[in-house]
């Protein structure tokens, strides 16, 4: 397990400066720990691709931000990504828990689950599953996407990386 | 009072404020009254002018910013005046021209008819709404508003009329980044 407030500072270390998503009970310490700093200033967004606009402003404003979603939200925000990051090259770190992986969560989950990291892949928005050991690396490989090719880059999250808070 | 002459009433009061314009007839008709290196013209993404309008806006606290948004726009994200709402930007202007159809995928109905969509604005938290139906109003309800805190909502009735052989927007996705961009931190 990571700690939240271990990654979130990693994340701010790295230069992301704003922060916005819709919940997931597998980033609800993430959440917990972006909202109990006030400096962090992190925005609740009402849907997924509401978060994506709003990330695709602060970047263009200036900003280095951050979105995190349940995987389910993916689907909400598919023309987003497709119609304005992807074709005007606006980039975002989005942070995207991965329910229904292999195969085991409430029904809802299993087929987005099922096809989550093909979806990103067809889509073209690189992706990395986040481990215990490999923040760094797969950090530094968002980073390079982010800033040398300018489009999204998603980091998936199982069950377990971080602690939920009830 | 037809789209495009809220266009030309508004164009001229405009100055180098970072502008969101929703997509379709808005980006389209705009750009052939003005174009401008502050206009970050939305060609897909439907419903996401406010949000991309929020963001800019707080990220760039001290420079006023507008969204030009539409009737369509704001109806599919309704959520999003909530966020602009409790975010309480107050260097945003939102500007809704309302034609109550989708004008250019034909025309068909869209609710503003019967929802005042001011009204759902002043009920999310707006500081201040307005809401027009003449061209002689534009002007003045324009500069009341800008001089206001934000946020603060305009909605300017119109009548259809968008003439569909307009060209596009030439300029591609990335220019239109880049000269935003360029606008506001260069």
């Amino acid at each position: 397990m990571l700690s939240s407030k271990s990654f979130v500072d990693k994340l701010r270390e790295n230069g992301f400066d704003f922060f916005t998503g819709v919940p997931c009970s597998l980033l609800s310490g993430l959440i917990a720990e972006l909202e109990a700093d006030r400096e962090i200033g992190y925005i609740p967004s009402v849907r997924e691709d509401a978060g994506v606009g709003l990330c695709a402003g602060a970047y263009m404003g200036g900003r280095q931000p951050v979105l995190l979603m349940q995987n389910s939200g993916f689907g909400y925000s598919l023309n987003a990504f497709t119609s304005l990051n992807l074709i005007y090259k606006i980039p975002v770190l989005v942070i995207m828990s991965w329910r229904g992986c292999g195969g085991k969560d409430a029904p809802e989950h299993i087929i987005m689950g099922d096809i989550n990291e093909q979806l990103l892949e067809t889509s073209g928005m690189e992706h990395s599953v986040l481990e215990e050991n490999n923040l760094q690396q797969v950090l530094d490989a968002a980073l390079k996407k982010i800033r040398n090719e300018k489009v999204p880059y998603t980091l998936l999250v199982k069950k377990g990386m971080f602690d939920e808070r009830h | 009072m037809k789209g495009i002459e809220a266009f030309r009433k508004l164009a001229p009061l405009m100055k180098n404020e970072p502008t969101v314009l929703a997509n379709g007839f808005i980006s389209r008709e705009f750009f052939n009254v003005t174009d401008r290196k502050e206009n970050f013209y939305m060609i897909g993404s439907m419903g996401l002018a406010s949000s991309i309008g929020l963001g800019v806006a707080l990220a760039q606290s001290d420079r006023k910013t507008l969204i030009l948004d539409g009737d369509g726009n704001v109806l599919m994200s309704m959520g999003t005046l909530a966020m602009i709402a409790s975010c309480a930007p107050k260097n945003l202007m939102h500007i809704v021209i309302d034609n109550e159809v989708y004008e250019s995928t034909g025309s068909q109905r869209t609710l503003s008819h019967e929802i005042r969509l001011e009204e759902v604005a002043l009920s999310a938290g707006y500081k201040q709404v307005m809401r027009v139906t003449r061209p002689e109003e534009v002007q003045p309800a324009y500069e009341k508003l800008y001089q206001a805190e934000g946020p603060v909502f305009l909605l300017i009735k119109v009548e259809p009329g968008f003439d569909s052989s307009q060209g596009r927007v030439t300029h591609t996705p990335e220019e239109i980044r880049d000269r935003f961009m360029e606008s506001i931190t260069g």
